[in-house]
């Protein structure tokens, strides 16, 4: 078997391959809805209508698209640089720290100065993490993957820690729980009575914001070539290790909004379990948006939708809801292979 | 402090210090053969939350235990076979793929899990593997009881190193395998497929990883629950680099990881909740980091590992 | 060397209308020939003939569109590297096939057993002692592949294919990597193995080298059989005109008018970095409107001179100055701003980003200037105004400036590096083996826009493994050995002999020394 590079695809072939990886998860994923013993029809209706079938529906997929567009543009703009930041889990959980330090009554400010302030403390918190690992890298020749898994290992045990100690709400009853942010440093809902926040405006913002980086910046263009080849990237005087620097502090920082929108946007409050595996997720996000910031937009909703209509399903058809995530690790390989047959021809002799 | 020192003679310490490295060096040996042909494998974390699902699982639907270990490595294999598919022939990002098994394989167990048990609260137990001294050796005071009373398992991990030492070092499979990973058109120039020699070795190393899942279940905590791996596999990614890609060397990581990790809970218990528990129980992932940045200039890789290969490349 | 003549010939190999397309490039067009016991034929070609890939197809890494291979009168399955060495063909690869973690003698037996049996073979060594005695090819078999010269390496490559037996030996370039005096112990050696009844092909471009071993000439051009001559009835001028085709005027070198010097190293030093050769205290002055040649065998130290040249490489010690400045705080940025052009060696791996597109590749260099972008924002007309500017100029054929560069074919993104090189009007290039792998016609073009630049009064260093082309064009010769250069000599001063001594390592002549 040998792998030839075809010529630039056309834009049917760009369509066509991916819908061919979703058709592919659906006929999978309906195999396993089969051995569960249900139809996979009904079930489908059920995740469609449960992610998107009514205005709550829609903003209830709206409202978990939020924490994921961050942790997938974290990913993306890592993965771009071939910086494998698989720690945006912990970097959530730091901009979680963040959130709750400055923001449960620290700082007596108005929600203009407050919420801004939050935020930049929440990105350098997230970046600086990354940083380490980074650095590691860079003078150490340590790989990222394992510290940044690793990372996310600790970093829980320190939120815990925290949660247990010095972050704990006096008023919780002894659960692991900090204290409630003040009001000021509450992102508004959009609708009333609807769980989705202006958190979702923050990322689709950042997300814009992303995709001029990537393209338009001479930064994006550092990052795309030191991510193609390092070698021809340093030939060309690229500064390699000071671009993979700037790449952590901002897929870093990216990540930690995650946390930050989260919190400030929804829960309220820091708990052990503010993220269901966000920062893992982020990848499959990036990776089926390839690493396109726009797309990550659009990948996170329909990721959140698996998660949110399958939710609802389960409830309804008794299928367990552990159909989403197996979805979604399967759109991923799916996903990678199609956009490999979109550039390579296989020939098998 | 005395009594900090005096845990380390203790037969107790280290008995828990080897059942403790046992799904470790397990994983380590699978992951380690995989890396030698030329893959890293990040599908571990989920390999081995399968393979403790489906040891345990067997058990619990009725089969014997050693029917459990090898139904765990045969779904181990499969996941291997997975991994390697998109990795070996078409080359795709091992980094990418490796964490999609590892996302794939732990939804797949927990989907199974809840269409199995859907009304559980408290996972069952199983009756485990139960230790089995070996005669006059594991009377010897500290080492025998720490080495020789044992479940069979444990015996298994310490055979599988000495498995994997001999295929690498004195088979010819071995000399592939090792080719493989550092030039694999020398592979290709004698007429063996590379991509034969690196699909067998992640789906034996596959389901190395998949039976260290499987000690956990079945000789370790008796039943099945989520999150239960808790980065182990992560930490014996960690623990090849640390081992130089060695069997040997890899084996002293994994009992030296375990005895610092039987030693943090003592020390835990030691210190009467003055310094928080989690303190503690972020060691020997701290541990770990440290440990790669110590070797990791020194550590020679295997040339060609993440390194996708295509016949008749040069 | 000349086949038994007593019986009638014995047919060993046959390849029968060999094709072989990669999309549109036809790389092998219905290619015949029949290769007798005990027959050296040399396969004659320039670079990109398809010398290579009709050995591939042979050894079965390729398959081919058309055509057969029949070895010992049996018709071999293709794509099967497996089924060329039971039918005990051997091949030496142009890059060694070797794993370096592993010792010589695990490197020659792998593959020779079967995977499954459970020990290794002990009886090797002896074996491989006796074979490396017999035809000349000593080496440790307890030696680990690192630890080995490259001529030891090749020593291994060949002892590889004679422990499996085989009859037909393929030889692919070997002497590209070896100094003269290793050159001719392979040569011996071949005669031993011809002696001894093996049939061998031998694959090369160097002209003098096919005279001296062959007894038989096929000569590949654009893929295609051009010419089939015994080597006793022919001669290299015959030989050149069927490997090139149309006659090839040389460049036409006009007088140089030295200028002022305009990069002078002084003592400059790299760390030492592994087995690989570093500089040591090298002194080197490129002088302004001259091509200064720098000979040498490949891993000699071209490389740390190159990567210090061109910015990659700081130096341990010593200084640079570039047009009279010396430049502290040396890096790529540092080399371009000083006025320093860079064709790299490998223009795959360092001198392009396969997956970016033209345009991308062109500003590479530039890309913070004025020109391309304000404020950390790019300029993507500017750019693409330039992609365009530099294909029309340097004559690229390519699909648009927004197509990958990886698309490219070898002598077209040569082209476009060149032209990312040379725009900017540099006054010191630095030309490392420009025209490798590259047809005729990208190789005269290529010569012409750098002796161009040398009449322009631009100073250039040109690296190449190529004697004949350092010869071509060079003004001043110097030879690199174990990271040391040599004197420096003018055009026609020292003879092609005096250069291979210094090659060699040889201590210069007495006539030159200082």
């Amino acid at each position: 078997m040998r792998l030839e590079p075809k010529p630039a695809p056309s834009l049917g072939i760009l369509l066509l391959y991916p819908l061919a990886a979703v058709a592919a998860t659906v006929v999978i994923a309906s195999l396993l809805v089969l051995a569960a013993g249900a139809s996979p029809f009904s079930v489908f209706y059920l995740v469609a209508k449960g992610a998107a079938g009514s205005q709550f529906a829609l903003m209830e997929t709206l409202s978990r698209a939020t924490p994921l567009i961050f942790t997938g543009l974290a990913v993306a703009v890592a993965f771009r640089a071939k910086l494998w930041n698989i720690g945006a889990e912990a970097q959530l959980y730091m901009g979680g720290v963040m959130t709750v330090v400055l923001g449960t009554g620290l700082l007596p400010l108005p929600s203009y100065l407050l919420i801004p302030i939050i935020m930049v403390a929440v990105m350098a918190a997230g970046a600086l993490l990354l940083l380490g690992p980074a650095v590691l890298k860079t003078r150490f020749g340590v790989d990222e993957v394992v510290t940044t898994l690793l990372l996310n290992f600790i970093v829980l045990l320190f939120v815990s820690m925290l949660l247990e100690g010095v972050l704990k709400d006096p008023m919780g009853l002894g659960w692991p729980q900090s204290q409630k942010l003040i009001a000021e440093a509450r992102l508004p809902r959009i609708v009333t009575g609807r769980r989705l926040h202006y958190g979702f405006v923050i990322a689709v913002v950042a997300a814009v914001a992303m995709w001029v980086v990537m393209k338009k910046t001479t930064l994006g263009y550092e990052m795309r070539a030191v991510g193609h080849n390092p070698e021809g990237a340093r030939f060309l005087g690229i500064p390699v290790n000071r671009v993979l620097m700037k790449t952590a502090l901002l897929s870093g920082g990216l990540a930690a909004l995650a946390g930050f929108s989260e919190v400030a946007g929804l829960k309220g409050n820091l708990t052990l379990d503010l993220s269901p595996g966000f920062g893992y997720t982020g990848i499959v996000v990036a990776m089926l948006a390839v690493l396109n910031p726009l797309g990550v937009v659009a990948s996170a909703i329909f990721v959140a939708g698996v998660f949110v209509g399958a939710d609802a399903m389960s409830r309804s058809a008794g299928v367990p809801s552990y159909i989403a995530d197996v979805m979604v690790a399967t759109s991923l390989l799916t996903m990678v292979t199609a956009m490999l047959l979109v550039r390579y021809r296989v020939r098998w002799k | 402090m005395t009594e900090a020192l005096e845990i380390l003679f203790t037969a107790s310490f280290w008995v828990a210090a080897i059942r403790i490295a046992s799904p470790l060096i397990f994983a380590t040996m699978g992951e380690l053969i995989c890396e030698r042909a030329g893959v890293l494998n990040l599908g571990i974390e989920g390999i081995m939350t399968v393979g403790a699902f489906a040891g345990w699982f067997t058990v619990y639907s009725g089969g014997d235990l050693w029917t459990g270990v090898l139904i765990a490595a045969l779904a181990g294999a499969a996941f291997g076979f997975l991994h390697a598919t998109l990795t070996v022939p078409l080359g795709l990002s091992q980094h990418v793929v490796g964490i999609g098994i590892t996302l794939l394989a732990t939804s797949l167990t927990y989907f199974t899990y809840r269409l199995a048990l859907p009304e559980v609260t408290s996972p069952p137990k199983i009756e485990p593997f139960a230790t089995l001294p070996i005669p006059g050796l594991a009377r010897i005071p500290i080492i025998g009881e720490a080495l020789f009373s044992q479940t069979p398992l444990t015996y298994l991990a310490f055979v599988s190193v000495v498995l994997v030492a001999w295929v690498l070092y004195k088979t010819p499979l071995g000399l592939a395998i090792r080719a493989a990973g550092e030039n694999p058109s020398a592979v290709e120039a004698q007429g063996i497929s590379v991509t034969a020699i690196r699909m067998g070795a992640v789906m034996a190393g596959s389901a190395l990883m998949a039976v260290g899942g499987a000690f956990l279940t079945m000789s370790a905590f008796n039943s099945f629950f989520f999150n239960m791996i808790n980065g182990r596999g992560w930490i014996c990614i960690a623990l090849v680099v640390f081992g130089s890609w060695r069997p040997g060397k890899a084996l002293i990581g994994a009992i030296l990881f375990a005895a610092f990790d039987a030693y943090q809970v003592r020390l835990q218990q030691l210190s009467g909740g003055v310094v928080p528990y989690q303190v503690f129980l972020m060691l020997p992932y701290i541990l770990s980091i440290l440990a790669l940045v110590l070797v990791a200039r020194r550590a020679t890789y295997p040339k060609a590992l993440m390194i996708p290969y295509q016949k008749g490349e040069r | 060397m000349s086949p038994k003549a007593s019986t009638e010939v014995e047919t060993v190999l046959r390849l029968t209308d060999i094709t072989k397309r990669f999309g549109p490039l036809t790389a092998n067009d219905a290619i015949s020939f029949e290769l007798a016991r005990g027959e050296v034929i040399a396969l004659l070609g320039e670079n990109g003939a398809g010398k290579t890939t009709l050995m591939n197809i042979l050894f079965g890494h390729y398959v081919a569109d058309e055509g057969t291979v029949e070895a010992f009168g049996e018709l071999l399955p293709p794509g099967d590297p497996r089924a060329a060495l039971d039918a005990r063909i051997g091949m030496v690869h142009q890059h060694f096939t070797l794993a370096d973690n592993m010792t010589v003698e695990e490197n020659i037996t792998l593959g020779t057993q079967g995977l499954f049996s459970p020990k290794l073979d002990h009886t090797a060594r002896k074996r491989i002692v006796d074979l490396s005695t017999n035809f000349g090819l000593s080496v440790n078999p307890r030696a680990t592949v690192a630890s080995l010269s490259v001529g030891e390496r090749q020593r291994v490559e060949i002892l590889k294919a004679l422990y499996r037996d085989a009859r037909i030996l393929i030889l692919d370039e070997p002497t590209a990597v070896l100094t003269p005096a290793e050159a001719d112990a392979l040569f011996r050696t071949l005669k031993l193995l011809v002696q001894n009844g093996l049939s061998i092909i031998f694959i090369s471009h160097k002209l003098h080298e096919v005279m001296a071993v062959s007894d038989r000439v096929l000569v590949l051009r654009a893929g295609r059989l051009s010419g089939e001559r015994k080597t006793a009835e022919t001669n290299r001028q015959e030989l050149a005109a069927l490997m090139v085709g149309q006659e090839i005027a040389p460049p036409q070198v006009a007088p140089p008018r030295p200028g002022a010097p305009l990069l002078v190293f002084d003592k400059v030093s790299t760390a030492r970095r592994g087995t690989g050769a570093f500089l040591d205290r090298v002194s080197l002055t490129l002088t302004g409107g001259e091509i200064t040649g720098l000979a040498g065998v490949s891993g000699n130290g071209q490389a740390a001179l190159a990567a210090v040249m061109s910015g990659v490489e700081a130096p341990s010690g010593g200084t640079i100055s570039v047009g009279g400045q010396t430049v502290s705080d040396w890096s790529p940025r540092t080399a371009l701003a000083s006025g320093i052009a860079r064709i790299p060696e490998d223009r795959h791996a360092v001198g392009s980003i396969g997956d970016m597109s033209v345009t991308e590749n062109v500003i590479g260099e530039r890309y913070r200037s004025e020109r391309f972008s304000k404020r950390g924002l790019l300029d993507w007309k500017a750019a693409r105004d330039f992609a365009e500017q530099l294909i029309h100029d340097y004559d690229v054929k390519c699909p648009s400036p927004d197509a990958r560069i990886r698309l490219l074919s070898g002598g077209n993104m040569q082209k476009l590096i060149l032209g990312r090189a040379l725009d900017p009007d540099p006054i010191v290039i630095l030309a490392n083996q420009p025209t490798r792998g590259l047809d005729v016609g990208a190789v005269s073009y290529v010569h012409n826009r750098l002796l161009a630049a040398r009449d322009r009064g631009a100073a250039i260093l040109l690296i190449s493994e190529d004697l004949e082309e350092i010869l071509a064009l060079s003004d001043r010769i110097l030879v690199i050995s174990k990271g040391k250069l040599s004197t420096p000599s003018s055009r026609g001063e020292r003879s092609v002999r005096e250069l291979g001594e210094l090659m060699a390592g040889h201590a210069e002549a007495a006539s030159h020394a200082a």
